[in-house]
């Protein structure tokens, strides 16, 4: 009873490349070379990212992670054009955003930014017209535009009749979830999310992740999520990116990143506590897959372990 | 060591009522209904309860920022009530809040932290000895000269508890003060409130809804609904999976992977709690098969 895991056939999951390859994914947008630098030529110059190159693919649910001072801010911010680079490049379809400056706009309602706390940033005197504010400035009217606001009003769960209150009656979770609707009701190709859950309690989480989860599975439009929880990301996204001092530390599918459960925390990051369970696990010499992350695959694991003895 | 017989009571609450002003035409809604509690000092209490759950409101109640619609709340036996008791009581017990930002006021960490005891009257020898103090309390020692808003996130509110410390208040109130850090900066504001639990004996009630802040708590305390509906150790309130889940809370992994495994016919406890524990349980169950 040793602790090989790698080749064990009761282990089925797939790794980033592998998931690429079997479903044909292109990518929607091409991060190249990127560098941003704060205050060049002063005492206070600092490269906030600093030559950065991956892919987004196309209908993917990316994760980011890393800690404060990672450069996650600021790389998100180049994405949809409110940053420009100070050298690389940004491809959305192909095509670099900042070809023509003039048309960054559209890039905008392409690529749609959700901030943190974005509740902070509702003004209008009812949530509907909140909602259709985005969709609005993109020139749509009448029923197009009813139809707009009506579906990601649906989509993240607000209510018919609490279309016509102001958004300021509503409770800190709901005033998020207008926030939200503002920006799907663009229909942006891609959403970024910047901590989305950040003050809410466990069941207030949930039900937001809950309808972003379904956003993804019926419209099949590409979420990136920036998080500092691990464990938000590891429930939750197919791919995950973790950032580190300006740089990609590593990217891959979940299991692939907790495999390397060691510099995640060497780098400051959380492991999710079932990894820290499992690993600690591993270290007794159980056979256990240390790369598990929620409480069932454990227990799949436990279950094995202890009718076999040996790893398979 | 503390025996029984020394502990006094740092707060208390008697049939604590709170309602907040009513929209027109509805119904008002009472956000504390009826809470007894007791908070012994030197204890470190944690209260838990999901959005809503009146959690924020009590720690409010516990230094006069809102004052009972019904019942009272005692400070060292000090009515909040009673106005003219409010700035002793403010001195006893000090609140760090949950967005550092809005909590700093001056341009530099020291003047920051000599903020409120200036405003106590206190002379001006002695505030340097206080901000001296309290920062090297919460580590900050070398800040002294920063500029608040060139600091992360848990540095910040470390330098707003400083403040409060620098009042030297017998308890500190952190209403939610870590929910908008990142995972180091948790690590650092909680490591702080621990220390000046264990070495200054200060009673700490720390408000919040991530369940692993419980668990090196004294005591959990939950709220639901205006109401405390727990009360006990960590060990006694995590276990009670079913009644947490209703409440709208999570149970901490740990307890949950336990959990499964007991009803897969492992014998295993459900309070190993910290992921050692539950890691060595587990390795235990197993080799004994």
């Amino acid at each position: 009873m040793n602790g090989r895991t790698e080749d064990c056939p009761r282990r089925h999951w797939e790794s980033a490349a592998a998931r690429k390859e079997r479903e044909n994914l292109e990518s929607i947008l091409q991060i190249k070379h990127l560098t941003h630098t704060y205050g060049v030529g002063t005492p206070f110059q600092r490269s906030a990212v600093e030559d950065m190159s991956f892919d987004v693919y196309s209908g993917e649910f990316l994760g980011i992670i890393g800690h404060t001072g990672s450069g996650k801010s600021t790389l998100i911010q180049h994405l949809n054009g409110l940053l420009k680079p100070t050298s690389g490049q940004i491809l959305l379809n192909g095509k670099d955003i900042w070809a023509e400056p003039k048309k960054i706009r559209d890039v905008r309602f392409q690529v749609g930014l959700v901030f943190q706390y974005p509740e902070y940033q509702l003004f209008e005197e009812t949530v509907y017209k909140d909602i259709a504010f985005g969709p609005a400035n993109m020139g749509k009217t009448g029923e197009e535009l009813d139809h707009c606001v009506r579906e990601a009003a649906r989509l993240v769960g607000i209510r018919d009749d609490q279309l016509f209150k102001s958004p300021f009656e509503l409770s800190g979770g709901q005033k998020r979830r207008v926030a939200l609707a503002g920006v799907i009701a663009m229909e942006p190709q891609v959403l970024i999310l910047d901590e989305p859950t950040a003050g809410l309690d466990p069941a207030g989480r949930e039900n937001l992740l809950a309808n972003i989860r379904d956003y993804h599975r019926n419209k099949k439009r590409t979420i990136i999520l920036v998080s500092h929880s691990m464990d938000e990301i590891a429930q939750n996204v197919d791919r995950i990116l973790v950032l580190k001092s300006a740089h990609v530390l590593m990217s891959g599918a979940p299991q692939e990143v907790f495999a390397r459960a060691d510099e995640l925390i060497s780098a400051g990051l959380d492991v999710p506590q079932v990894t820290r369970i499992a690993m600690r696990l591993k270290e007794k010499g159980l056979p256990i897959d240390p790369a598990v992350y929620t409480v069932r695959a454990l227990e799949q694991e436990l279950l094995a372990a202890r009718k076999g003895g040996a790893a398979c | 060591m503390e025996s029984e017989t020394t502990m006094a009571t740092m707060i208390q609450t008697e049939n604590l009522k709170y309602a907040y002003p009513a929209m027109e035409g509805e119904a008002q809604i009472f956000a504390l209904q009826d809470v007894d509690l007791e908070i012994e000092q030197g204890s470190f209490v944690v209260v838990l309860g999901h959005n809503g759950s009146g959690k924020s409101t009590l720690a409010k109640t516990f230094n006069g920022v809102l004052l009972p619609a019904g019942g009272k709340v005692y400070v060292e036996g000090m009515d909040t009530a009673d106005e003219h008791l409010l700035l002793a009581i403010r001195q006893r017990v000090g609140m760090v809040f949950q967005n550092p930002d809005n909590q700093i006021v001056a341009n530099v960490v020291e003047e920051d932290i000599a903020f409120a005891p200036e405003n106590l009257g206190v002379p001006s020898a002695e505030i340097r000895r206080r901000v001296d103090n309290a920062l090297a309390a919460v580590g900050m020692s070398e800040f002294v000269r920063h500029a608040p808003h060139l600091l992360s996130g848990g540095q910040k509110q470390r330098i707003a508890i400083a403040g409060v410390i620098a009042m030297e208040p017998a308890c500190i109130v952190l209403d939610e003060a870590t929910a908008m850090l990142d995972p180091i900066g948790r690590q650092e504001v909680l490591s702080t409130i621990h220390r000046l639990n264990r070495e200054k004996g200060m009673t700490v009630v720390l408000i919040t809804h991530h369940m692993n802040e419980a668990e090196d708590a004294d005591r959990v305390v939950v709220m639901d609904n205006g109401k405390v509906t727990m009360d006990g150790t960590p060990r006694q309130v995590f276990t009670r999976i079913e009644a947490l889940r209703n409440m709208g809370l999570t149970v901490p992994d740990t307890v949950d992977l336990l959990d499964r495994l007991r009803k897969d016919g492992l014998d295993v406890p459900l309070d190993a709690l910290t992921v050692e524990e539950c890691a060595d349980a587990i390795a235990h169950a197993v080799a004994v098969k």
